[in-house]
């Protein structure tokens, strides 16, 4: 139990004294996971509301993929990252392997499904009526895919959510493609593994204690805009 | 909540800052990169949070430590995905060089390895003459061993000295292997209060802060020695390794300096130094 509370002792005062690498890796996380987030909403959501609102041949068995994907291993998106990313492989002269880049597109890869599979989800479970009737009052098409995805914002921003969660605690994908280089993209859960490998079990727990104030902090955030106007 | 709600959009654009931020600074620190596939131990024994700061200043290379088992940095190296490797498995290095895929192999450090167990010695292998007797000694009693079995240095030794005692560990039920690196590994077998084999330098820094419960039961023989030399990538089978940065790395880690810096680590918080400086002799003059 000792080691529990001087984890936390420990995690206040990095956080009271502004410790610059802590910080550094805290913000780190914060900015990869939330630009992968950022990126796979734009392909999540709208390649997921395209699904929905369209049929076509096939449809079950892409939205079975999605669906599968939502529960998309990181280490397995690692690897394959990593693989595309070698030098010496397919994207090896983009010279991403081992940057902050290569783990937001790992993340991405992770994430996007988790959106599209929900924005696919969501804007199902809309009455079907609801869109010809937003037709029948006069709007554009552009207009009557806003007012369906404000409809199904509950949803959708569980979904967001829910994607940025699976990001920011993931560790497979980012030890992996990022490979923990010190001050460069060594993230809250590689540097959590690396300091419990080290034995620094208080450091260990301060880092994981960040970790979850981040989580909270910005789940706050996207539950405030979620909840915002309350649902008819 | 109201004024909450109205700094929403501060808080929301903060966000997208700080999302667009690392892009930026990912590219800029891209034109002086430096890859050194090394082992868990350099990493969790805090040696290179010292030298790499010191190599980057002089030379203004940005290296990317990348810490996985000497198994690992060596198939990095033979796929020219690293630059240079600083790594501790003597036989493996020799085939690897001789192969072709590296170049310019330096004797760097040395410290050695041990056979920890837990303290109360359930099969009473302390005070074994050599390893080999005391891993013989495990074997039969049963007793729980723990291998990192992920090719490192320490896997490749101690696979070596269950030869050498003529054992077959593989598939055994006392025999259980983590996948790990050496820290988590340490941590392991000190939960599950089993034998294993470490190298010094990661048992002492960490037993100093977790508290183990291991003790060292074999120690001192020369076949234990745990030996460091750093390999740059061969350029000619890889042209886009960084070789020029791979060798003012390997001289960095040979100079006198860093040597100075090698002999001294660990000395003040741990009571002995965690590794011995050997640039410049021959490995036979160690004892093998």
């Amino acid at each position: 139990m000792d080691v529990i509370l001087e984890g936390f002792t420990k995690a206040f005062q990095l956080l009271a004294s502004l410790d610059r690498e802590v910080l550094g890796i805290a913000l780190l996380s914060l900015k990869v996971s939330g630009l992968a987030t950022l990126f796979s909403l734009v392909i999540g959501l709208s390649v997921g509301t395209l699904v929905a609102l369209t049929s076509f041949p096939g449809k079950k068995i892409l939205v079975s993929v999605v669906n599968t994907g939502m529960g998309l291993p990181p280490v397995v998106v690692g690897l394959f990252v990593s693989i595309m990313l070698w030098r010496n492989g397919p994207l090896g002269y983009l010279e991403l392997l081992y940057t902050p880049t290569a783990i937001i597109i790992a993340q991405t890869v992770i994430a996007t499904p988790i959106v599209m599979g929900v924005t696919i989800g969501a804007m199902q479970n809309l009455p079907a009526t609801l869109r010809l009737q937003i037709l029948a009052l006069g709007a554009t098409r552009v207009q009557m895919v806003w007012m369906l995805i404000k409809e199904a914002r509950l949803p959708l921003m569980a979904g967001v959510m829910a994607g940025f969660g699976g990001v920011i605690s993931e560790v497979g994908a980012s030890i992996m493609v990022g490979g923990n280089v010190r001050g460069y993209t060594r993230v809250l859960t590689t540097a959590t593994v690396m300091e419990t490998g080290r034995g620094n079990f208080d450091m260990a727990i301060a880092l994981s204690v960040i970790l979850l104030l981040f989580c909270f902090a910005v789940n706050y955030i996207l539950t405030y805009i979620q909840q915002r106007e309350r649902p008819r | 909540m109201n004024r909450i709600f109205r700094m929403l959009p501060i808080f929301v654009a903060l966000f997208l800052f700080s999302a667009v931020a690392p892009v930026s600074t990912g590219w800029a620190a891209q034109q002086k990169n430096l890859i050194l596939a090394t082992t868990t131990s350099t990493q969790d024994s805090g040696l290179l949070d010292v030298l790499i700061p010191i190599f980057e200043k002089q030379t203004g290379y940005f290296v990317k430590t990348i810490s996985v088992g000497s198994g690992q940095a060596m198939k990095m190296g033979e796929k020219g995905e690293a630059d240079v490797l600083l790594v501790h498995s003597p036989d493996a290095e020799k085939k690897f060089v001789a192969d072709g895929f590296g170049v310019d192999r330096k004797l760097v450090m040395h410290n050695d390895f041990i056979v920890l167990g837990p303290a109360n010695d359930p099969a009473k292998i302390r005070g074994a003459k050599t390893a080999a007797d005391a891993l013989k000694t495990v074997a039969k009693a049963n007793a729980l061993w723990l291998s990192r079995g992920d090719n490192s240095g320490t896997h490749a030794k101690e696979k070596g000295l269950f030869k050498a005692a003529g054992i077959n560990p593989e598939g055994q039920k006392w025999f259980q292997q983590t996948g790990l690196g050496m820290g988590e590994t340490l941590n392991v077998a000190a939960e599950k209060k089993g034998y294993l084999l470490a190298d010094r330098g990661t048992y002492l820094a960490l037993n100093k802060k977790a508290h183990l419960g291991l003790e060292i039961m074999v120690q001192g023989e020369p076949k234990l020695l745990n030996i460091y030399h750093v390999i740059a990538v061969n350029p000619a089978k890889w042209p886009k390794v960084n070789n020029v940065g791979a060798k003012a790395f390997a001289d960095f880690m040979v100079s006198k300096k860093t040597q100075e810096i090698i002999s001294t680590f660990g000395k003040k918080e741990f009571g002995s130094p965690l590794f011995f400086p050997d640039a410049g002799r021959k490995p036979e003059s160690l004892g093998l």
